[in-house]
């Protein structure tokens, strides 16, 4: 892997950009790996890294139907935080939230890890009390959060319509300062370039279409011909329940579609990220200056990349009332990603009924903020055939021991 | 915005609905008798199909009534829409 730094920049640019290496290689699938990844989004290219990484397993596949990055790893709002309620939650946030860190350097690829803070609004007294129980929980648990009143949220959000009386009165707020946002594109692909140059091979525009079992899993059934693998692990927010047909299982997942939309770039309006689960919007200014602003999720099952306009006019409805100068500006884009949405709003990782299959799933409208955690416990799992402690609780059987983790509150509408 | 048709109200926009997520799951008769796999499975285990999906529907702002609805998870498309305790309608629409 070449380097990237001031001097490769300075060097390359000299030379009019023309050495740059791919960032990673395009090779065929072989006939046989030890691990068999189908995925190619950010969880799937983290857990790659890690197998190779932290376990020396380096004869991996990761197996993409399109080209990586291009399912919901490009399609969330890129925000990062880790204030969630439970201990089990909190624990396997936190742990993502540590290694994003130092993510950028260990990757040698900016992914632009900014530390803006995440300020989620409250507007009623319940959802105060709501919102000061959460924040205790973090705290108990060595999470950053802080508690807000109404004249440190104006403070901190000058722009934000928290008069006395406006629609939405804003009582306060939950603070968690290493919040923030990162290029979600960019952790695709400097997760891809790492683990590439440890030996993974990304194999792009190679759909699985089957999982062989013999007793146990045996390999994969691709448009690209029959892959034996001795481990199989599946990481396809967006298409898990059909991925588990072709294992003869069913999951407690519902598939949704979630949308975004963008507004036209302007001058720096807006330092944080500012989030409202009461009236399901939340927003932030990418490094480019467009707004990013996300709703809730469309209510029926749906695996086409789009939803209903009722749902963008209840978000942007709510944009105005909160931020009235965010009213002039035109929005560019708007899309759907589709998330997969477990009854607690907690994700399945962890081993399937069937040996040398394991599942990375369920991570809702928040998995974003998971990819390098997910990756890391994911890795230990299919490596060691057993859960590490911080994924251990997110077992498929808590659905039939009825240990579920209730996140609705910390999950459900805020990314 | 989905256009649904309501057995008794007829085609109104979507916002006046409610979603209720797959249909004919039925309630073990004596949940006493069956294990925690099974109780399982009727509670939580769902198809969640990429294609032709049979839901429910509450006209939960109109007539309040709920109702099934055949639909493609892929296109949105309602193929069908039949009281609660009639069989699905046959779909002539091209392939499943």
């Amino acid at each position: 892997m070449k380097k990237y730094s001031v001097f490769s920049l300075i060097r390359q640019g000299l030379r009019r950009d023309a050495e740059w290496p791919r960032a990673w290689r395009n090779p065929d699938p072989k006939k046989t790996y030890d691990v068999v990844l189908v995925g190619g989004g950010g969880h799937g290219l983290a857990t790659a890294y890690y197998l190779a990484k932290e376990h020396g397993i380096t004869n991996v596949a990761v197996l993409e139907k399109g080209w990586i990055g291009t399912g919901s790893v490009g399609r969330n709002t890129t925000i990062v935080r880790s204030n969630y309620l439970r201990d089990e939650t909190g624990h396997l946030y936190e742990k993502s939230m540590q290694l994003w860190q130092n993510l950028s350097q260990e990757l040698n690829y900016n992914l632009m890890y900014s530390k803006r803070g995440v300020v989620s609004l409250g507007h009623t007294l319940q959802e105060m009390r709501d919102i000061a129980r959460r924040v205790n929980a973090n705290r108990l648990n060595g999470i950053d959060a802080e508690l807000l009143d109404t004249e440190q949220v104006k403070k901190l959000v000058p722009m934000l319509n928290a008069s006395a009386d406006s629609r939405y009165p804003v009582l306060g707020a939950s603070y968690q300062r290493r919040g923030g946002t990162a290029r979600h594109d960019a952790v695709a692909w400097g997760y891809a370039r790492a683990a590439d140059s440890l030996g993974v091979d990304i194999i792009q525009n190679c759909e699985v279409t089957g999982i062989r079992q013999n007793g146990r899993v045996v390999g994969v059934d691709t448009s690209r011909g029959a892959i034996d693998a001795g481990r199989v692990g599946v990481v396809v927010a967006g298409n898990s329940s059909v991925l588990a047909k072709m294992a003869d299982l069913r999951l407690p997942i519902e598939s949704h579609p979630l949308q975004a939309l963008v507004s036209e770039p302007v001058k720096p309006v807006l330092d944080q990220v500012v989030m409202s689960n009461m009236v399901h919007m939340y927003v932030s200014q990418s490094q480019k200056g467009e707004l990013v602003a996300g709703a809730g999720i469309d209510s029926y099952n749906g695996y086409g990349m789009r939803g209903s306009v009722s749902i963008i006019q209840g978000l942007m409805a709510a944009t105005v009332e909160l931020f009235p100068m965010f009213s002039r500006l035109r929005m560019m884009r708007a899309w759907a990603g589709i998330v997969d949405i477990c009854p607690d709003a907690s994700p399945i990782v962890g081993k399937m009924p069937v040996d040398g299959l394991y599942f990375n799933c369920g991570w809702g409208t928040g998995g974003f903020k998971a990819t390098p955690g997910s990756g890391w416990v994911f890795a230990h799992t299919i490596a060691n055939d057993r859960p590490h402690p911080l994924n251990e609780a997110f077992s498929l059987d808590r659905f039939t021991t009825g240990h579920l983790i209730d996140e609705h509150g910390a999950a459900a509408v805020a990314h | 915005m989905l256009l649904i048709q309501c057995p008794w109200c007829g085609p109104r926009e979507e916002s006046e609905y409610s979603y209720g997520g797959e249909a004919h799951i039925l309630r073990p008769e004596n949940p006493e008798a069956v294990s925690d796999e099974e109780w399982a499975d009727y509670l939580f285990m769902r198809q969640n199909p990429s294609g032709r999906h049979q839901e429910q529907w509450s006209h939960s702002a109109g007539c309040r009534r709920w109702f099934n609805v055949e639909r493609d998870t892929n296109t949105f498309k309602i193929l069908s829409v039949y009281r609660p305790g009639d069989p699905p309608p046959e779909i002539n629409d091209g392939p499943a």
